[in-house]
């Protein structure tokens, strides 16, 4: 029985590692992937790209501009001077927003009559559109108080110049002071980053268990293997067990890279996230060994991995917040493995968060294991008899 | 070419589709699942984010700030707490995402004409989201302070000159991330389509031996090319459909522009990925491998490089560079610029040439593939 296992497993390991180019694509996809996610995947926006079209010309306008280059957000992409050329300038999407300030902007201002200045936001994108709302109206707005205390002042140095006594009308400011905790930068990289481990490790074990068992099936060399006297249960231990050492592997590779190139501060303890990545494994390899169970050829296999893949990773939180889903996904997405495990791995990794906090999630993550290798090793059995 | 020998071939790999329902099934479903998920239930828009407030100050003008909070469908307040400690836990638990706390001094202040101020706290760990609401939450204080300082100016017979932001949104209004989101995803069904089924085709006959069958036979290189992507290609039109449909109809994604227009660049862009998708199966004899090797040179691109959810513009100048080689990046444009823009040839010509360049040169180099395979 040992020797047999011994056996299996070297075949698969041989079977698995034997081609340079097989060899490659264990560490490429995994790197590769981190890179492009760590660099690609971002939602800040950093610098956005506007519009400047000034009707007033006058220095009130110009100081308006100043405001918003001082404010180190904004990337004056051009000057329109007329409708037609910012119309272009939207539609061929070279600017995320045009600031429009209409003549007769610093008569109002001097006047004191309440104006407005308009920004119009190219909202294809509508993540970026409201964040840039946002940037443009807190310009604006401190332009605004700038200019009413600017006036205010001026009209005491006059009162108190007409000697009608001290006049003492400061008006009271209040700001917020914002303290943000876990990622104090809002940088979305060491959000994104832990995301970008999970799904690695998810689609690496689930395809390329669900391929290489029905590869045999495919080729014909599952017939010989059942003519051995190889047991079932020794078959899905040998089957599976590379791909537990591969998803470990990438999981460790992926995350290295993360320390080292990506600087992602990881506060948590190793030890738990190594645990619950082997927890997590029992899901996916039993996920794919269930794929392997409904699919005659690797095509199938694919199809069915990518069509399983998508929603899991979809609605496991990583680049969507469940919080924003409806009620019902929200619901769903309990019944989601990738979810648990992607908490646990943000948890760990940004929030330093320990056995304490997160068992709850590595319950779920346990039942959810045993039940779907129990079930798929069943179906397993029955087809092989 | 041979139009013959091509059709033969195209109605070989048209039979080995139907053939496979199961495969073909999951083929039309992808879009389906893809677009019901992304449409129904993801979406980046943030509004009544989990607040708590802690208000030390307990006065007319404390409640008057958080009136503020309430009145604003962008928070929700979940539980009004008298320490800091409620507030550690809820935001471990991620029970809540910001907290507004009140300092004592808040009306005393106010009172003297001191400047005073309001403490936020944020849940940082999704980054995006936080943002978003710490431009929201400073915009409650801000107009708070902008409306103390309206009575005092009046009073001082001054006439407050406040300038306002008048924001206007074009070609989404309501700001709607469906929209945004289901133009780009018709784009990356198709490179999933492409990088699935395509990179297979010519793996699966080296796998299974009938490669040699292939070659013995007179059909060229360049028509076993053009065979296999034709019959693939009804498969990928089909789920373009689908989700055309789906899009515009279920989910309301306004069409602006030319719905021929859009076809045809989408039939371009088709073609492009399918001969990518074969390319990449001639160089690999063995379906695994094909398949990994597909997903990480058309999809994960197109899901990642094109503009799909993250911007190209907040990306590092190297990874910038790299996305002016993803064709996805360019028809995205096009099929936003139609979908959201109306925007027709005269606009668009120049993605739509990259398309047809792009394509050519992937099927040249598919076909070459295949040749020399066959030496």
């Amino acid at each position: 029985m040992k020797q047999r296992l011994r056996r299996i497993i070297r075949k698969e390991f041989i079977q698995a590692l034997r081609d340079p180019r097989m060899r490659s694509m264990l560490f490429l996809p995994p790197l590769i992937q981190l890179m492009i996610f760590g660099y690609a995947a971002s939602l800040d926006v950093d610098n956005a790209k506007i519009a400047w079209m000034d009707q007033d010309h006058t220095p009130e306008s110009r100081d308006l501009l100043s405001e918003f280059q001082g404010s180190g957000r904004f990337i004056l992409a051009g000057f329109p001077n007329n409708e037609r050329a910012m119309q272009t300038m939207m539609d061929r999407g070279q600017v995320d927003a045009v600031i429009r300030v209409l003549p007769g902007f610093a008569r109002d201002v001097k006047r004191g009559r309440t104006t407005s200045v308009q920004v119009l936001l190219d909202g294809t994108n509508s993540n970026t559109a409201s964040i840039v709302s946002g940037f443009a109206g807190q310009c604006i707005a401190r332009y605004s108080n700038r200019s009413m205390q600017g006036q205010q002042k001026a009209k005491l140095v006059s009162a108190t110049e007409s000697a009608e006594g001290p006049v003492t009308m400061a008006a009271p400011q209040v700001a917020s002071s914002t303290r943000v905790w876990f990622n104090p930068d809002l940088r979305s990289r060491n959000y994104f980053i832990p995301g970008v481990v999970v799904n690695i490790i998810t689609l690496v074990t689930l395809s390329l268990t669900a391929m290489a068992i029905v590869r045999e099936k495919e080729i014909g060399t599952m017939e010989q293997l059942m003519v051995t006297p190889i047991r079932p249960s020794e078959l899905i231990i040998g089957k599976t067990l590379p791909f537990v050492v591969v998803g470990v592997w990438d999981m460790l590779l992926v995350m290295a890279a993360a320390l080292l190139v990506f600087h992602v501060p990881f506060r948590g303890n190793f030890w738990l996230l190594f645990g619950t990545t082997l927890l997590f494994l029992l899901t996916t390899l039993g996920a794919g060994l269930f794929i392997s169970t409904v699919s005659k050829t690797q095509q199938q296999a694919m199809m069915a991995t990518s069509l399983f893949f998508q929603p899991f990773f979809m609605l496991s939180g990583f680049t969507f917040p469940i919080r924003n889903m409806p009620q019902l996904a929200q619901w769903l997405t309990w019944l989601n493995p990738v979810r648990y495990f992607m908490e646990i791995v943000r948890g760990v990794f940004l929030q330093g968060a320990g056995i304490q906090a997160l068992w709850p999630q590595m319950v779920a993550l346990a039942i959810f294991g045993v039940t779907i290798l129990w079930l798929s090793v069943q179906r397993f059995h029955k087809q092989l008899e | 070419m041979n139009y013959r020998r091509t059709k033969a071939i195209a109605r070989k790999e048209m039979l080995h589709i139907l053939r496979d329902p199961r495969s073909l099934t999951a083929a039309l479903m992808q879009p389906l699942v893809m677009l019901l998920i992304f449409g129904w239930a993801l979406s980046l828009d943030v509004d009544r984010i989990p607040t708590f407030v802690y208000d030390m100050s307990q006065t007319p003008e404390s409640r008057e700030l958080i009136r503020g909070f309430r009145g604003s469908r962008y928070f929700a307040i979940q539980e009004e707490v008298h320490a800091y400690r409620p507030i550690d836990q809820a935001i471990d638990k991620r029970a809540c995402l910001l907290a507004v706390v009140i300092p004592e001094d808040f009306a005393k202040n106010i009172g003297l004409k001191q400047p005073t101020r309001v403490q936020l706290l944020l849940d940082g760990s999704d980054s995006n989201t936080a943002a978003i609401a710490q431009g929201y939450a400073e915009a409650v204080v801000a107009a708070y302070s902008q409306q103390l300082q309206v009575p005092i100016q009046t009073q001082s017979g001054n006439i407050p000159a406040t300038v306002n932001a008048d924001v206007r949104v074009w070609y989404n209004p309501d700001l709607l991330s469906s929209n945004f989101i289901v133009p780009g995803l018709v784009v990356v069904i198709v490179m999933i389509i492409a990088a699935n089924l395509g990179s297979l085709t010519v793996a699966r006959e080296w796998e299974n031996g009938t490669m040699e069958q292939l070659l013995s036979t007179p059909a060229r290189p360049a028509e076993l090319a053009l065979g296999k992507l034709s019959a693939y290609f009804v498969v990928g039109a089909a789920d373009m459909l689908i989700a055309l449909i789906v899009g515009v109809f279920i989910f309301h994604v306004p069409l602006k522009g030319s719905v021929t227009l859009l076809l045809v660049s989408s039939s371009i862009f088709l073609f492009g990925a399918l001969g990518l998708g074969i390319m990449v199966s001639a160089m690999f004899r063995s379906q695994l491998m094909a398949y990994q090797m597909g997903t990480l040179i058309s999809f994960l691109p197109a899901f990642l490089l094109s503009g799909f959810i993250y911007s190209i513009g907040n990306m590092p100048r190297v990874i910038q560079i790299v996305s002016l080689f993803v064709p996805a990046r360019y028809f995205m444009e096009v099929a936003r610029g139609i979908f959201l823009k109306g925007l027709g040839v005269e606009l668009l010509w120049f993605n739509l040439l990259l398309l047809i360049v792009y394509a050519g040169i992937v099927f040249y180099f598919a076909a070459r593939k295949l040749r020399q395979k066959v030496a």
